[in-house]
């Protein structure tokens, strides 16, 4: 599969994430330092499209992203939810390629 | 080897059960053959609970016996059997199903019965008492075919029954023969005040009504007719009319019995029969029944101690009868000689008809002793109270003082745990001390959820909840541990101790803040209480790029974010006022961009639907127009709301809107460790509702009253006065210091009430810091509030300059498109977001992308 570049890394603030279209898909990709990770936008709970917009941080050794809306967290690794282990977000493989974030799916 | 002594116990409730686990605890339950017969078809079960069935209807949820307790420690248990003879010269008991148990030791916990009035017409269909599981599943059958329900009975259980009725879906009545409600335990004032609660609650209370005929109702199943001729209609009746020991067996075998019933024992809890021991609520010590939980359970112990031979020192002698519930959601609590029987006792009584709270206290001759107490409405001094009654503790020189409640923000007259000796019985259910809970403590219970479970204090009825948390407290405090007040697992500070390092270190970044004093990553908690704390210590913009990604949900954009991932603006609009061209223009913005308008709460105007990329555009217009960022996002000053005061008002005093929007101006863009409300009334007639705010302000015609630390919400509070008649310079200086004063030292999402009941000495040592400058720090806290106030920007304003930040305002990254999910349907002639089922029929849905 090929890779998809997105944007730059300048383009998403450090340890924020940012929402990005790839043919009909939001993904939501997150910068923690200078790596990068993919999930799906779209937030299983609030059923709204805003994961891209939480609070990016650690619980433990597991990094996550809190969902804005009602604050369950999701493993930026592996995309389950740490509050309801029956729950995850799809994630996609992701990189920081020279400065550019690119994913594939 | 002589063989097990054979230990046969008849009634398998909770003290029945209380016995057993007395037994098991002893560890020597295998010395003996220990057989328990119980009538009803399963195991013990929470009685005092047996409301709660209502909410799962599953038998399980009440069970009271762990797992493997029979099995383990070897106890044969027989349910659905039931004993109908007992030989005291052969030593055997004969149940309904024929079968024979031989007893060396025979442990009545036979309970009691609910008493049903011989009424005629008592047995008819859809007439039930309220004692079992059995009974609710029957009731619970019989509502679905009726549409009102009436119990005979207003004590303590009928008004339970009442209440299950309602729940249930029913017109509910409750009928009582007495003049009031409660007539065990509460006095003709607490009887009045309940009767008025409870008829609030839409249940239809008939007192002094002597129930003499059951017959055939016209509209209902039945008809009551009545001693005074009034009749009423009902569909189903429940009986709860007082119990009755359940001394059957003892009759049969003959052993003594009380006058009216009961079976008699002595401090061993031993019957006329020294084989035979009676326990619970069939037993009558000293002529006296208990249908209490607590001293059936101290009388299971005395029973097993003494069958153990444990020593003759465990003897029961008697128990206190206080009681405290919540009653249909009316906290009710009674104390000792509630009624002031004893000789010389005086009483003291308060009422407030508004907040609808009746407290009495009966006290000694000569004034020195706690007798008794009522409560109705307001329970929370039960605690305090019970101790000084159980514990003979003198009572401060005006005991009136213990019920009053404080107006002028003066401590009350609370009797600190340490006060209490360590016998005192903090919870009556489970026998527990303050000395047993302190041990507890000190052998590594650190939570109330340990001590929970290790002592089983407040595990029955949880009136003691409260007071074991004080006593936990109070010792860990002792034993100098310190209660976990880390603000995550990333920083071991509270809120405070991290302001402090900001501000002392000049630390300025949240990656500064980590790498000297946190660890790991950051979270959702942490990161927007370094945001809000380097907001109100350095008022930078808080979108400039190493503060972004901290801000909490709505701040990061400037904007409430709604359930579907579009976004509210709301303009400020100071004070609440706004020019016709203003509203103008506001409607205009909707209108173009086709958002859903409303009037907030807040005296002001909110738009939906938003979506993020039409942020900046629509702000760009309104701050055209002249209007600013609202900060409704923002943990933050939100509104200073008024009333229009003398410029309009016939009564107005001083000018209350001009007042709110320079408050509004001033403090506007303050960020706190929790929204700040505010509020300005021309006159005391208060329309503007200040006594509900952190901060509210009344005219006065001399000046302005100053009230603080109210809020609504949750947990509504009303605003304590502060200061009277001050000047507008005072009451700004004031508000200054009160102000950053709790924004350096309140912890993370705590409003002003609770941060100020928090501070030890509350109002009183918030008036000697912020008045008398006690602690000498009002000049800095006035100059660091005046630099937030210079440092004042609108951050829409900035944002909309800034190319760099607008591109965070982008619903993708890569793309100009809109999120194709938001959709909307019209309602009212206005947007709202579709529901699932409407974006399944996708009918005459809207969409913005
Ligand atoms: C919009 C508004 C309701 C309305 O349509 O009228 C509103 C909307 C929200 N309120 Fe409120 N509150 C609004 C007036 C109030 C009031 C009335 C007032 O201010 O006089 C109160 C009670 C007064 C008080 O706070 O003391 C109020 C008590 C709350 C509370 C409970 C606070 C508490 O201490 O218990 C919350 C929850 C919280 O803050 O944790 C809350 C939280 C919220 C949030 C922020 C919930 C959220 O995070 O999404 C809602 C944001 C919606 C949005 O996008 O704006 N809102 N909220 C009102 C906006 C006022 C404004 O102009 O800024
Ligand atoms: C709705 C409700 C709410 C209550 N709320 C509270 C409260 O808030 N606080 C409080 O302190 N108390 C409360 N109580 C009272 C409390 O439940 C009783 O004090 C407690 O149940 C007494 O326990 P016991 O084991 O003595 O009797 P019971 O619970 O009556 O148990 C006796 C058992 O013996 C069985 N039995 C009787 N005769 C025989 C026989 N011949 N053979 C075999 N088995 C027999 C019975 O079937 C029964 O299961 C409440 C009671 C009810 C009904
Ligand atoms: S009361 Fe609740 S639902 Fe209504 S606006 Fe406030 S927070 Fe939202
Ligand atoms: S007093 Fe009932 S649980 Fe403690």
């Amino acid at each position: 599969m090929s890779w998809t570049t997105v944007c730059t890394l300048d383009d998403i603030l450090p340890n924020a994430g940012a929402a990005a279209l790839v043919g009909d898909t939001q993904l939501a990709v997150f910068r923690v330092d200078d790596r990068i990770f993919a999930l799906d936008n779209h937030c299983p709970f609030s059923r709204a499209n805003v994961l891209a917009r939480g609070i990016v941080g650690s619980v433990g050794d597991t990094l996550v992203v809190a969902s804005p809306l009602y604050k369950q967290h999701f493993s930026l690794e592996a995309g389950h939810c740490l509050e309801d282990d029956s729950i995850s977000v799809r994630r996609f493989p992701a990189r920081n390629e020279n400065g550019l974030v690119q994913v594939q799916l | 080897m002589s063989h097990k002594q054979r230990l046969l116990v008849v009634g398998n409730g909770p003290v029945g059960h209380q016995f057993l686990e007395s037994i098991v605890e002893s560890g020597c339950a295998t010395d003996y053959q220990i057989t328990v017969i119980g009538e009803e078809p399963r195991p013990a079960y929470d009685r005092v609970h047996l409301t709660a069935w209502f909410e799962t209807r599953q038998a399980d949820a009440l069970n009271m016996v762990a797992d493997g307790f029979y099995a383990t420690n070897n106890i044969d248990v027989r349910c659905g059997e039931k004993v109908v003879a007992i030989d005291r010269n052969a030593k055997t008991a004969t149940t309904d199903s024929g079968r024979h148990y031989d007893y060396d030791q025979l442990v009545l916990a036979t309970g009691s019965y609910p008493f049903v009035p011989p009424v005629p017409g008592h047995e008819r269909e859809n007439c039930f008492v309220y004692r079992t599981i059995e009974d609710l599943e029957a009731i619970t059958a019989a509502a679905k075919n009726a549409s009102v329900g009436a119990v005979v009975g207003g004590g303590l259980l009928g008004l339970e029954a009442a209440k299950a009725i309602k729940d249930l879906g029913l017109k509910t009545h409750v009928i009582e023969f007495a003049p009031r409600l409660m007539a065990v335990q509460v006095d003709d004032g607490g009887g009045a005040l309940l009767r008025r609660k409870i008829e609030d609650l839409g249940v239809e209370v008939h007192t002094q009504k002597n129930t003499q005929n059951i017959g055939d109702g016209e509209h209902c199943v039945h008809k009551l007719s009545f001693a005074d001729g009034a009749e009423l209609e009902t569909d189903i009746l429940v009986f709860s009319a007082g119990i009755r020991p359940q001394d059957a067996l003892a009759r049969q075998c003959e052993l003594e019995i009380g006058e009216r019933g009961g079976i008699a024992i002595n401090n061993y809890c031993q019957t006329s029969d020294p084989a035979i021991y009676a326990i619970g609520e069939c037993a009558l010590w000293n002529q006296r029944i208990f249908g209490l939980i607590a001293p059936g359970n101290e009388m299971a112990r005395v029973a097993a101690a003494h069958i153990l031979g444990n020593g003759d020192d465990k003897q029961f002698t008697g128990a206190d009868m206080s009681t405290k519930l919540k009653l249909m959601g009316v906290d009710v609590a009674s104390i000792g000689d509630a009624h002031g029987n004893t000789p010389g006792a005086k009483s003291y009584t308060f009422i407030d008809e508004q907040a609808e709270i009746y407290k009495k206290i009966v006290v000694s001759e000569s004034g020195k002793h706690l007798l008794g107490a009522v409560l109705v409405g307001d329970a929370d001094d039960y605690g305090n109270l019970l101790q000084f009654a159980l514990n003979g503790i003198e009572l401060p020189e005006h005991p009136e003082a213990m019920i009053l409640p404080n107006i002028d923000g003066s401590a009350s007259v609370g009797l600190g745990v340490d006060a209490l000796p360590d016998s005192a019985q903090i919870c009556s259910c489970n026998n527990v001390s303050k000395g047993d809970i302190c041990a507890a403590v000190q052998g590594g219970a650190l939570t109330v959820g340990d001590v929970k479970s290790c002592t089983k204090a407040a595990s029955t009825c949880g009136g003691c909840t409260a007071l074991v948390g004080q006593v936990v407290n109070a010792e860990l405090t002792k034993l100098g541990v310190e209660v976990n007040t880390d603000l995550c697992e990333h920083f071991p500070y509270t809120r405070q101790e991290l302001f402090h390092l900001i501000r002392v270190g000049g630390i300025k970044s949240f990656d500064e803040l980590l790498e000297k004093h946190g660890s790991g990553k950051g979270c959702a908690i942490c990161k927007p209480t370094a945001a809000s704390i380097f907001a109100s210590c350095w008022n930078e913009y808080i979108l400039e790029n190493q503060h972004a990604g901290l801000q909490d949900t709505n701040d990061r954009f400037l904007a409430n974010m709604q359930n579907n991932g579009t976004f509210s603006v709301v303009p400020r609009m100071a004070g609440g006022e706004v020019t016709p061209d203003g509203l103008i223009t506001v409607g205009s913005i909707a209108k173009k961009y086709k958002l859903y308008t409303k009037i907030t709460g807040g005296q002001r105007v909110d738009l939906f639907g938003a979506t993020l990329d039409q942020l900046p555009v629509i702000w760009k217009e309104l701050i055209d127009a002249g209007f600013e960022s609202g900060h409704a996002y923002g943990k933050s000053l939100r509104t200073v709301k008024s009333c229009v005061g003398s410029s309009w008002c016939r009564y107005g005093v001083q000018d209350s809107v001009g007042q709110a929007i320079d408050l509004e101006n001033r403090y506007k863009g303050l960020r706190s460790p929790h929204k700040i409300k505010m509020a300005v009334s021309g006159c005391t007639r208060e329309c503007a509702e200040a006594q509900s705010k952190d901060v509210g302000v009344i005219a006065t015609e001399k000046g302005w009253n100053l009230y603080v630390c109210g809020n609504g919400g949750m947990k509504p509070r009303h605003a304590d006065l502060f200061a009277s008649d001050i000047d507008t310079e005072t009451l700004v200086k004031y508000v200054d210091r009160l102000l950053m004063f709790y924004v350096r030292t309140a912890d993370r999402l705590q409003r002003t009430s609770v941060w100020m009941e928090n501070l030890e000495g509350g109002l009183d040592y918030l008036r000697q810091v912020i008045i008398d400058d006690s602690l000498g720090i009002c000049d800095e806290l006035e100059r660091d509030m005046q630099s937030v106030v210079d440092s004042y920007q609108c951050e829409w304003k900035t944002t909309i300059e800034d190319e760099q930040k607008l591109k965070q305002f982008r619903s993708f990254v890569n793309a100009d498109d809109g999120d194709k999910d938001i959709v909307f349907v019209e309602e009212r002639g206005q947007i709202r977001p579709a529901n699932e089922e409407e974006k399944q029929l996708n009918n005459n849905l809207i969409a913005v992308a």
